[in-house]
Protein backbone atom coordinates (compact mmCIF):
# COMPACT_ATOMS: atom_id res chain seq x y z
CA UNK A 1 0.00 0.00 0.00
CA UNK A 2 1.25 3.56 -0.93
CA UNK A 3 2.36 5.67 2.13
CA UNK A 4 -0.16 8.35 1.24
CA UNK A 5 -2.95 5.50 1.14
CA UNK A 6 -1.83 4.50 5.10
CA UNK A 7 -4.65 5.05 7.45
CA UNK A 8 -3.57 5.27 11.17
CA UNK A 9 -5.86 4.42 14.40
CA UNK A 10 -5.68 6.17 17.00
CA UNK A 11 -3.57 3.34 19.30
CA UNK A 12 -1.49 2.85 16.40
CA UNK A 13 -1.19 6.97 16.58
CA UNK A 14 -0.13 6.96 20.13
CA UNK A 15 2.31 4.49 19.61
CA UNK A 16 4.22 6.07 17.02
CA UNK A 17 3.69 9.46 18.10
CA UNK A 18 5.47 8.40 21.29
CA UNK A 19 8.19 6.47 19.71
CA UNK A 20 10.35 9.88 19.20
CA UNK A 21 9.77 11.31 22.54
CA UNK A 22 11.08 7.79 24.35
CA UNK A 23 14.15 8.22 21.89
CA UNK A 24 15.19 11.34 22.96
CA UNK A 25 14.67 10.83 26.41
CA UNK A 26 16.68 7.60 25.65
CA UNK A 27 19.45 9.23 24.11
CA UNK A 28 19.76 11.73 26.77
CA UNK A 29 19.85 9.23 29.43
CA UNK A 30 22.62 7.38 27.12
CA UNK A 31 24.59 10.27 27.12
CA UNK A 32 24.90 11.32 30.87
CA UNK A 33 25.20 7.61 31.56
CA UNK A 34 28.60 8.02 28.99
CA UNK A 35 29.62 11.21 30.28
CA UNK A 36 28.99 10.46 34.21
CA UNK A 37 31.26 6.88 33.34
CA UNK A 38 34.28 8.92 32.33
CA UNK A 39 33.83 11.96 35.14
CA UNK A 40 31.12 11.04 37.84
CA UNK A 41 31.32 15.21 38.48
CA UNK A 42 30.11 15.99 35.42
CA UNK A 43 27.43 19.24 35.67
CA UNK A 44 26.53 19.34 31.58
CA UNK A 45 24.32 16.30 31.42
CA UNK A 46 23.22 15.37 34.94
CA UNK A 47 21.19 12.00 35.36
CA UNK A 48 17.24 11.41 36.19
CA UNK A 49 18.23 11.04 39.83
CA UNK A 50 20.80 14.35 40.51
CA UNK A 51 17.64 16.51 38.79
CA UNK A 52 14.99 15.03 40.90
CA UNK A 53 16.90 15.87 43.78
CA UNK A 54 18.08 19.60 42.40
CA UNK A 55 14.30 19.86 42.12
CA UNK A 56 12.85 17.98 45.34
CA UNK A 57 14.69 21.28 46.82
CA UNK A 58 13.08 23.54 44.74
CA UNK A 59 9.58 21.99 45.33
CA UNK A 60 9.37 21.04 48.79
CA UNK A 61 12.20 23.12 51.28
CA UNK A 62 11.15 26.38 51.55
CA UNK A 63 13.94 29.18 50.59
CA UNK A 64 16.18 30.08 53.53
CA UNK A 65 16.08 34.03 52.37
CA UNK A 66 12.69 33.97 51.69
CA UNK A 67 10.76 31.17 53.08
CA UNK A 68 8.86 30.55 50.24
CA UNK A 69 9.23 27.31 47.64
CA UNK A 70 10.87 28.69 45.36
CA UNK A 71 9.23 26.27 42.43
CA UNK A 72 5.82 27.24 43.16
CA UNK A 73 6.50 31.00 43.70
CA UNK A 74 8.47 31.01 40.51
CA UNK A 75 5.35 29.62 38.42
CA UNK A 76 2.90 31.41 40.08
CA UNK A 77 5.15 34.91 39.30
CA UNK A 78 5.28 33.44 35.66
CA UNK A 79 1.96 32.27 35.27
CA UNK A 80 -0.04 35.13 36.32
CA UNK A 81 2.48 37.60 34.08
CA UNK A 82 1.41 35.35 31.45
CA UNK A 83 -2.34 35.49 31.92
CA UNK A 84 -2.71 39.04 32.60
CA UNK A 85 -0.27 39.52 28.99
CA UNK A 86 -2.25 37.15 27.65
CA UNK A 87 -5.42 38.82 28.68
CA UNK A 88 -5.35 42.00 28.24
CA UNK A 89 -4.07 41.71 24.64
CA UNK A 90 -6.91 39.11 23.48
CA UNK A 91 -9.59 41.91 24.89
CA UNK A 92 -8.44 44.70 23.00
CA UNK A 93 -7.44 42.53 19.82
CA UNK A 94 -10.54 41.73 19.96
CA UNK A 95 -12.46 44.79 20.43
CA UNK A 96 -9.95 46.94 18.22
CA UNK A 97 -10.19 43.75 15.06
CA UNK A 98 -13.67 43.91 15.33
CA UNK A 99 -14.07 47.66 14.86
CA UNK A 100 -10.94 47.35 11.95
CA UNK A 101 -12.48 44.72 10.14
CA UNK A 102 -16.26 45.65 10.30
CA UNK A 103 -16.24 49.14 9.95
CA UNK A 104 -14.22 50.59 6.78
CA UNK A 105 -14.08 54.27 8.26
CA UNK A 106 -12.26 53.04 11.78
CA UNK A 107 -10.09 50.27 9.21
CA UNK A 108 -9.31 53.62 7.06
CA UNK A 109 -8.01 55.54 9.92
CA UNK A 110 -6.48 53.11 12.60
CA UNK A 111 -4.61 50.00 10.03
CA UNK A 112 -1.41 52.91 9.13
CA UNK A 113 -0.99 52.75 12.50
CA UNK A 114 -1.54 48.98 13.04
CA UNK A 115 0.79 48.38 10.65
CA UNK A 116 3.68 50.52 12.08
CA UNK A 117 3.50 48.78 15.27
CA UNK A 118 3.83 45.54 14.18
CA UNK A 119 6.90 45.88 12.23
CA UNK A 120 8.72 47.30 15.38
CA UNK A 121 10.47 44.22 16.64
CA UNK A 122 8.81 43.95 20.38
CA UNK A 123 11.74 42.85 22.26
CA UNK A 124 13.74 46.26 21.01
CA UNK A 125 10.69 48.26 22.78
CA UNK A 126 11.73 46.50 26.17
CA UNK A 127 14.36 49.31 27.40
CA UNK A 128 11.38 51.99 26.40
CA UNK A 129 9.06 49.57 28.49
CA UNK A 130 11.92 49.54 31.48
CA UNK A 131 11.87 53.32 31.55
CA UNK A 132 8.30 53.71 31.20
CA UNK A 133 6.83 51.19 34.18
CA UNK A 134 10.18 50.55 35.56
CA UNK A 135 11.50 47.18 36.65
CA UNK A 136 8.62 45.87 38.24
CA UNK A 137 5.71 43.69 36.93
CA UNK A 138 3.90 45.93 34.41
CA UNK A 139 7.26 46.41 31.77
CA UNK A 140 6.63 42.88 31.51
CA UNK A 141 2.91 41.70 31.36
CA UNK A 142 3.16 45.28 29.02
CA UNK A 143 5.87 43.28 26.66
CA UNK A 144 3.48 40.58 25.83
CA UNK A 145 0.84 42.83 25.41
CA UNK A 146 2.65 44.59 22.80
CA UNK A 147 4.53 41.33 21.45
CA UNK A 148 1.04 39.85 20.55
CA UNK A 149 -1.36 42.26 20.19
CA UNK A 150 -0.26 43.37 16.44
CA UNK A 151 -0.16 40.17 14.93
CA UNK A 152 -3.67 38.74 16.32
CA UNK A 153 -5.41 42.37 16.10
CA UNK A 154 -4.51 41.85 11.85
CA UNK A 155 -5.07 38.73 11.56
CA UNK A 156 -8.71 39.17 13.65
CA UNK A 157 -9.62 42.55 11.31
CA UNK A 158 -8.66 40.57 8.27
CA UNK A 159 -10.75 37.11 9.06
CA UNK A 160 -13.48 39.64 9.61
CA UNK A 161 -13.36 41.75 6.56
CA UNK A 162 -13.12 38.69 4.82
CA UNK A 163 -16.55 37.18 5.87
CA UNK A 164 -18.70 36.53 2.78
CA UNK A 165 -20.23 40.20 1.36
CA UNK A 166 -23.33 38.57 1.51
CA UNK A 167 -23.76 37.45 5.04
CA UNK A 168 -23.58 41.63 5.40
CA UNK A 169 -25.79 42.16 2.93
CA UNK A 170 -28.18 39.41 4.07
CA UNK A 171 -28.03 41.22 7.79
CA UNK A 172 -28.59 44.23 6.75
CA UNK A 173 -31.87 43.07 4.80
CA UNK A 174 -32.83 41.96 8.07
CA UNK A 175 -32.48 45.10 9.50
CA UNK A 176 -29.34 44.98 10.99
CA UNK A 177 -27.80 48.19 12.56
CA UNK A 178 -23.98 48.47 12.34
CA UNK A 179 -23.80 47.64 16.15
CA UNK A 180 -25.99 44.62 16.27
CA UNK A 181 -24.11 43.42 12.54
CA UNK A 182 -20.77 43.62 14.93
CA UNK A 183 -23.09 42.21 18.13
CA UNK A 184 -24.67 39.13 16.10
CA UNK A 185 -22.62 38.41 12.94
CA UNK A 186 -19.32 39.89 13.57
CA UNK A 187 -18.58 38.88 17.24
CA UNK A 188 -19.52 35.39 16.80
CA UNK A 189 -17.95 34.42 14.17
CA UNK A 190 -14.95 36.18 15.68
CA UNK A 191 -14.49 34.40 18.63
CA UNK A 192 -13.24 30.63 17.10
CA UNK A 193 -10.41 32.67 15.63
CA UNK A 194 -9.59 34.95 18.53
CA UNK A 195 -8.79 31.22 20.43
CA UNK A 196 -6.68 30.11 17.13
CA UNK A 197 -4.67 33.26 17.78
CA UNK A 198 -4.69 32.87 20.97
CA UNK A 199 -2.83 29.41 20.91
CA UNK A 200 -0.26 30.28 18.22
CA UNK A 201 0.24 33.47 20.28
CA UNK A 202 1.33 31.21 23.38
CA UNK A 203 5.04 30.43 21.47
CA UNK A 204 5.85 34.27 21.25
CA UNK A 205 4.30 35.28 24.39
CA UNK A 206 6.25 32.85 26.37
CA UNK A 207 9.40 34.22 24.53
CA UNK A 208 9.02 37.30 25.49
CA UNK A 209 7.84 36.42 29.25
CA UNK A 210 10.94 34.91 29.57
CA UNK A 211 13.34 37.22 27.76
CA UNK A 212 11.66 39.79 30.22
CA UNK A 213 12.36 37.71 32.90
CA UNK A 214 15.73 37.26 32.36
CA UNK A 215 16.45 40.88 32.13
CA UNK A 216 14.84 42.15 35.06
CA UNK A 217 12.95 40.18 37.88
CA UNK A 218 13.46 38.39 41.00
CA UNK A 219 11.19 35.83 40.95
CA UNK A 220 9.63 33.56 37.69
CA UNK A 221 10.41 30.29 35.52
CA UNK A 222 12.78 32.72 33.06
CA UNK A 223 14.22 34.28 36.12
CA UNK A 224 15.22 30.99 37.75
CA UNK A 225 16.78 29.84 34.59
CA UNK A 226 19.05 32.05 33.80
CA UNK A 227 20.09 32.60 37.22
CA UNK A 228 21.17 29.13 37.58
CA UNK A 229 22.56 29.20 34.38
CA UNK A 230 25.55 30.71 36.60
CA UNK A 231 26.67 27.50 38.26
CA UNK A 232 26.25 25.65 35.26
CA UNK A 233 22.77 23.97 37.34
CA UNK A 234 21.71 21.70 34.11
CA UNK A 235 19.46 19.67 36.80
CA UNK A 236 17.38 22.26 37.29
CA UNK A 237 17.61 24.09 33.63
CA UNK A 238 16.00 21.07 32.23
CA UNK A 239 13.14 20.01 34.40
CA UNK A 240 12.29 23.70 34.19
CA UNK A 241 12.03 23.88 30.81
CA UNK A 242 10.61 20.67 30.28
CA UNK A 243 7.94 22.15 33.17
CA UNK A 244 7.67 24.98 30.95
CA UNK A 245 6.92 22.50 27.92
CA UNK A 246 4.54 20.74 29.91
CA UNK A 247 2.10 24.02 30.20
CA UNK A 248 2.48 25.64 27.30
CA UNK A 249 1.02 21.40 25.88
CA UNK A 250 -2.10 22.15 28.71
CA UNK A 251 -3.04 25.95 27.80
CA UNK A 252 -3.15 24.67 23.69
CA UNK A 253 -4.97 21.46 24.98
CA UNK A 254 -7.40 23.74 26.97
CA UNK A 255 -7.81 26.26 24.61
CA UNK A 256 -8.41 23.61 21.83
CA UNK A 257 -11.18 22.04 23.76
CA UNK A 258 -12.81 25.07 24.92
CA UNK A 259 -13.19 26.02 21.41
CA UNK A 260 -14.76 22.56 20.40
CA UNK A 261 -16.84 23.14 23.17
CA UNK A 262 -17.74 26.43 22.28
CA UNK A 263 -18.47 27.24 19.43
CA UNK A 264 -18.86 23.76 17.69
CA UNK A 265 -20.31 24.80 14.32
CA UNK A 266 -17.11 26.38 13.63
CA UNK A 267 -15.19 22.78 14.25
CA UNK A 268 -18.35 21.12 11.99
CA UNK A 269 -17.73 23.69 8.96
CA UNK A 270 -13.90 22.73 8.76
CA UNK A 271 -14.27 19.02 8.07
CA UNK B 1 -44.99 49.09 -7.18
CA UNK B 2 -40.89 48.69 -8.18
CA UNK B 3 -40.44 51.41 -10.49
CA UNK B 4 -37.09 51.95 -12.44
CA UNK B 5 -36.69 55.37 -14.33
CA UNK B 6 -33.84 55.53 -16.97
CA UNK B 7 -31.41 53.46 -14.29
CA UNK B 8 -27.59 53.55 -15.29
CA UNK B 9 -25.06 51.33 -13.83
CA UNK B 10 -21.27 52.75 -14.32
CA UNK B 11 -18.36 51.39 -13.38
CA UNK B 12 -15.86 53.99 -14.14
CA UNK B 13 -15.55 53.97 -17.99
CA UNK B 14 -17.14 50.40 -17.77
CA UNK B 15 -20.79 50.66 -18.34
CA UNK B 16 -23.10 47.68 -17.28
CA UNK B 17 -26.69 48.80 -17.63
CA UNK B 18 -27.81 51.48 -19.70
CA UNK B 19 -31.47 53.01 -19.86
CA UNK B 20 -33.37 50.42 -17.82
CA UNK B 21 -36.48 51.56 -17.61
CA UNK B 22 -39.26 49.04 -14.98
CA UNK B 23 -42.31 48.71 -13.88
CA UNK B 24 -42.90 45.65 -11.48
CA UNK B 25 -46.31 45.20 -10.56
CA UNK B 26 -47.29 44.08 -6.77
CA UNK B 27 -47.87 40.07 -6.68
CA UNK B 28 -45.00 39.95 -9.78
CA UNK B 29 -42.82 37.32 -10.33
CA UNK B 30 -40.10 38.23 -13.09
CA UNK B 31 -37.02 35.99 -14.13
CA UNK B 32 -34.38 37.87 -15.47
CA UNK B 33 -32.24 36.45 -17.74
CA UNK B 34 -29.39 36.91 -20.16
CA UNK B 35 -25.69 35.97 -20.78
CA UNK B 36 -22.86 36.33 -18.55
CA UNK B 37 -21.76 39.71 -17.67
CA UNK B 38 -24.85 41.18 -19.04
CA UNK B 39 -25.84 43.16 -15.23
CA UNK B 40 -28.02 40.77 -14.36
CA UNK B 41 -26.46 40.81 -10.96
CA UNK B 42 -25.73 44.49 -11.26
CA UNK B 43 -29.65 45.57 -11.34
CA UNK B 44 -30.12 42.59 -8.83
CA UNK B 45 -27.52 44.30 -6.61
CA UNK B 46 -29.29 48.03 -7.83
CA UNK B 47 -32.51 46.79 -6.58
CA UNK B 48 -31.55 45.68 -3.58
CA UNK B 49 -29.61 49.08 -2.55
CA UNK B 50 -25.98 47.48 -2.53
CA UNK B 51 -24.99 49.54 -5.61
CA UNK B 52 -25.96 52.52 -6.51
CA UNK B 53 -27.24 53.61 -9.89
CA UNK B 54 -25.23 56.67 -11.76
CA UNK B 55 -28.21 57.97 -13.30
CA UNK B 56 -31.77 57.45 -12.90
CA UNK B 57 -33.96 56.99 -9.82
CA UNK B 58 -35.71 53.87 -8.14
CA UNK B 59 -39.06 53.92 -6.37
CA UNK B 60 -40.79 51.63 -4.19
CA UNK B 61 -44.17 52.45 -3.67
CA UNK B 62 -43.72 56.19 -4.73
CA UNK B 63 -40.61 56.83 -2.78
CA UNK B 64 -37.14 57.06 -3.87
CA UNK B 65 -35.25 53.88 -2.59
CA UNK B 66 -33.14 53.89 0.61
CA UNK B 67 -29.31 54.04 -0.64
CA UNK B 68 -28.93 50.80 1.69
CA UNK B 69 -30.29 47.11 1.89
CA UNK B 70 -33.42 47.46 4.36
CA UNK B 71 -35.46 44.83 5.86
CA UNK B 72 -38.18 45.81 2.93
CA UNK B 73 -36.22 44.20 0.08
CA UNK B 74 -35.53 40.39 1.07
CA UNK B 75 -32.74 38.59 -0.42
CA UNK B 76 -31.41 35.02 -1.45
CA UNK B 77 -28.05 34.49 -3.03
CA UNK B 78 -26.70 31.73 -4.31
CA UNK B 79 -24.44 30.85 -1.13
CA UNK B 80 -23.49 32.49 1.98
CA UNK B 81 -26.82 33.47 2.65
CA UNK B 82 -27.14 31.92 6.03
CA UNK B 83 -24.93 32.48 8.69
CA UNK B 84 -22.58 29.25 9.49
CA UNK B 85 -22.37 30.26 13.33
CA UNK B 86 -26.35 29.99 14.16
CA UNK B 87 -28.63 27.31 13.48
CA UNK B 88 -31.41 27.07 11.68
CA UNK B 89 -34.12 28.22 14.32
CA UNK B 90 -31.64 31.02 15.27
CA UNK B 91 -31.13 31.95 12.16
CA UNK B 92 -34.71 32.53 11.50
CA UNK B 93 -34.72 34.24 14.23
CA UNK B 94 -32.41 36.65 13.68
CA UNK B 95 -34.73 39.23 12.02
CA UNK B 96 -37.29 39.32 14.35
CA UNK B 97 -34.30 39.74 17.26
CA UNK B 98 -32.81 42.51 15.36
CA UNK B 99 -35.97 44.58 14.70
CA UNK B 100 -37.58 43.90 18.50
CA UNK B 101 -33.73 44.13 20.44
CA UNK B 102 -32.19 47.19 19.19
CA UNK B 103 -29.19 47.03 21.57
CA UNK B 104 -28.89 43.51 22.86
CA UNK B 105 -30.52 41.98 19.47
CA UNK B 106 -31.78 39.11 21.46
CA UNK B 107 -34.98 38.53 22.50
CA UNK B 108 -35.98 37.01 26.43
CA UNK B 109 -39.06 35.44 27.81
CA UNK B 110 -42.10 35.52 26.13
CA UNK B 111 -41.13 37.66 23.38
CA UNK B 112 -38.42 35.24 22.54
CA UNK B 113 -41.03 32.18 22.67
CA UNK B 114 -43.74 34.61 19.94
CA UNK B 115 -40.27 34.96 17.78
CA UNK B 116 -39.42 31.38 18.39
CA UNK B 117 -42.73 29.98 17.26
CA UNK B 118 -43.16 32.15 14.40
CA UNK B 119 -39.70 31.01 13.48
CA UNK B 120 -41.03 27.29 14.34
CA UNK B 121 -44.14 28.15 11.60
CA UNK B 122 -41.51 29.66 8.86
CA UNK B 123 -39.30 27.00 8.77
CA UNK B 124 -42.23 23.92 8.79
CA UNK B 125 -43.80 26.40 5.55
CA UNK B 126 -40.49 25.76 3.75
CA UNK B 127 -40.14 21.62 5.19
CA UNK B 128 -37.40 22.17 7.44
CA UNK B 129 -39.79 21.51 10.76
CA UNK B 130 -37.56 18.41 11.21
CA UNK B 131 -33.62 20.56 11.16
CA UNK B 132 -34.52 23.78 13.64
CA UNK B 133 -31.61 22.87 15.67
CA UNK B 134 -29.33 21.69 12.77
CA UNK B 135 -26.17 24.15 11.69
CA UNK B 136 -25.89 24.97 8.13
CA UNK B 137 -22.46 23.10 8.37
CA UNK B 138 -25.07 20.07 8.68
CA UNK B 139 -27.47 20.67 5.99
CA UNK B 140 -27.63 19.76 2.62
CA UNK B 141 -27.12 22.73 -0.50
CA UNK B 142 -31.20 22.91 -0.91
CA UNK B 143 -31.82 22.69 2.97
CA UNK B 144 -29.49 25.69 3.14
CA UNK B 145 -31.47 27.69 0.77
CA UNK B 146 -35.32 26.43 2.64
CA UNK B 147 -33.16 28.06 5.54
CA UNK B 148 -31.94 31.36 3.53
CA UNK B 149 -35.66 31.46 2.28
CA UNK B 150 -37.37 30.68 5.79
CA UNK B 151 -34.76 33.60 7.11
CA UNK B 152 -35.65 36.25 4.40
CA UNK B 153 -39.76 36.01 4.49
CA UNK B 154 -39.78 35.96 8.56
CA UNK B 155 -39.56 39.69 7.80
CA UNK B 156 -42.16 40.11 5.17
CA UNK B 157 -40.20 42.11 2.76
CA UNK B 158 -42.23 43.87 -0.12
CA UNK B 159 -39.87 42.22 -2.42
CA UNK B 160 -38.17 39.14 -2.33
CA UNK B 161 -35.05 39.26 -4.49
CA UNK B 162 -33.38 35.74 -5.74
CA UNK B 163 -29.74 35.52 -6.92
CA UNK B 164 -29.80 32.21 -8.74
CA UNK B 165 -30.44 30.85 -6.08
CA UNK B 166 -30.93 27.77 -7.23
CA UNK B 167 -28.15 27.49 -9.28
CA UNK B 168 -25.67 25.20 -7.16
CA UNK B 169 -28.17 22.51 -6.88
CA UNK B 170 -28.66 18.99 -7.93
CA UNK B 171 -31.63 18.96 -10.90
CA UNK B 172 -33.76 17.18 -8.82
CA UNK B 173 -33.43 19.31 -5.71
CA UNK B 174 -34.04 22.25 -8.42
CA UNK B 175 -37.15 20.78 -8.86
CA UNK B 176 -38.45 20.43 -5.61
CA UNK B 177 -37.40 24.30 -4.71
CA UNK B 178 -39.36 25.22 -7.79
CA UNK B 179 -42.60 23.54 -6.39
CA UNK B 180 -41.65 25.26 -2.81
CA UNK B 181 -41.11 28.68 -4.23
CA UNK B 182 -44.12 28.68 -6.32
CA UNK B 183 -46.10 27.77 -3.45
CA UNK B 184 -44.96 30.41 -0.94
CA UNK B 185 -45.49 33.37 -3.67
CA UNK B 186 -49.25 32.29 -3.81
CA UNK B 187 -49.30 31.60 0.04
CA UNK B 188 -47.74 35.00 1.02
CA UNK B 189 -48.78 36.92 -2.02
CA UNK B 190 -44.60 38.13 -2.24
CA UNK B 191 -43.45 39.93 -5.16
CA UNK B 192 -40.15 37.91 -6.47
CA UNK B 193 -37.51 39.38 -8.86
CA UNK B 194 -35.51 36.73 -9.68
CA UNK B 195 -32.16 36.47 -11.77
CA UNK B 196 -31.46 32.89 -13.37
CA UNK B 197 -29.31 32.03 -15.98
CA UNK B 198 -31.83 28.88 -16.82
CA UNK B 199 -33.86 29.83 -19.47
CA UNK B 200 -36.47 27.02 -18.43
CA UNK B 201 -36.52 28.18 -14.79
CA UNK B 202 -37.30 31.29 -15.46
CA UNK B 203 -40.08 30.52 -17.92
CA UNK B 204 -41.62 27.79 -15.51
CA UNK B 205 -41.53 30.48 -12.76
CA UNK B 206 -41.89 33.42 -14.06
CA UNK B 207 -45.19 35.44 -14.73
CA UNK B 208 -42.98 37.85 -16.74
CA UNK B 209 -39.41 37.13 -17.77
CA UNK B 210 -36.86 40.19 -18.78
CA UNK B 211 -33.96 39.47 -20.85
CA UNK B 212 -31.04 41.78 -20.45
CA UNK B 213 -28.66 41.85 -23.03
CA UNK B 214 -26.35 44.68 -24.95
CA UNK B 215 -28.40 46.30 -27.83
CA UNK B 216 -25.28 47.73 -29.25
CA UNK B 217 -21.51 46.46 -29.07
CA UNK B 218 -18.08 48.34 -30.12
CA UNK B 219 -16.08 45.64 -30.98
CA UNK B 220 -12.89 47.98 -29.75
CA UNK B 221 -14.01 49.02 -26.58
CA UNK B 222 -16.75 46.58 -25.30
CA UNK B 223 -16.90 48.63 -22.00
CA UNK B 224 -18.46 51.23 -24.48
CA UNK B 225 -22.39 50.17 -24.12
CA UNK B 226 -24.26 48.59 -21.59
CA UNK B 227 -27.40 46.02 -21.49
CA UNK B 228 -30.27 46.68 -21.85
CA UNK B 229 -33.78 44.90 -21.43
CA UNK B 230 -34.16 43.64 -24.91
CA UNK B 231 -37.45 41.41 -24.21
CA UNK B 232 -39.74 41.50 -21.68
CA UNK B 233 -42.51 39.06 -21.76
CA UNK B 234 -45.57 38.43 -19.68
CA UNK B 235 -46.37 35.33 -19.68
CA UNK B 236 -50.30 35.85 -18.66
CA UNK B 237 -51.59 32.74 -19.52
CA UNK B 238 -50.23 31.32 -16.76
CA UNK B 239 -52.85 29.42 -14.68
CA UNK B 240 -52.61 26.92 -11.47
CA UNK B 241 -52.52 23.71 -13.90
CA UNK B 242 -49.95 25.19 -16.25
CA UNK B 243 -47.46 25.48 -13.45
CA UNK B 244 -47.84 22.49 -12.29
CA UNK B 245 -47.22 21.35 -16.13
CA UNK B 246 -44.60 23.50 -16.00
CA UNK B 247 -43.20 21.67 -13.08
CA UNK B 248 -43.40 18.14 -14.66
CA UNK B 249 -41.85 18.95 -18.07
CA UNK B 250 -38.82 20.91 -16.56
CA UNK B 251 -38.45 17.52 -13.81
CA UNK B 252 -38.25 15.44 -16.52
CA UNK B 253 -36.06 17.72 -18.86
CA UNK B 254 -33.58 18.33 -15.96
Amino acid sequence: MRWVNRRIGRGQALLLGGLPLALVVLGYVVAAAARHAENPADKILPLPGAMASAMAALLFEPDPLSGELLFWADTLASLSRLGIGLGIATLSALLAGLMLGALPPVRAFFSPLVTAIAVIPPIALLPILFIIFGLGETAKVALIVVGITPFMLRDLAGHISALPREQMVKALTLGASSWQLLLRVALPQALPRLIEELRLSLGPAWVFLISAEAIAADVGLGYRIFLVRRYLAMDVIIPYVGWIALLAVAMDFVLSRTSRLAFGWAHKARR
Amino acid sequence: MLRLSNVWVEYGEKVVLERISLDIAEGAFVSVIGPSGAGKSSLLRVILGQDQPSRGRITLDGRPLPAECGPDRGVVFQRYSVFPHLNALGNTMLGLELAGAPFTARLFGSARRAARAQAEEMLAAVGLADSLHLYPSEMSGGMQQRLAIAQALIMRPRILLLDEPFGALDPGIRADMHVLITRLWREFGLTIVMVTHDIKEAFALGTRVITLDKRRHDPHAPQRYGAGVIYDIALTRKTASDEQANESTSITID
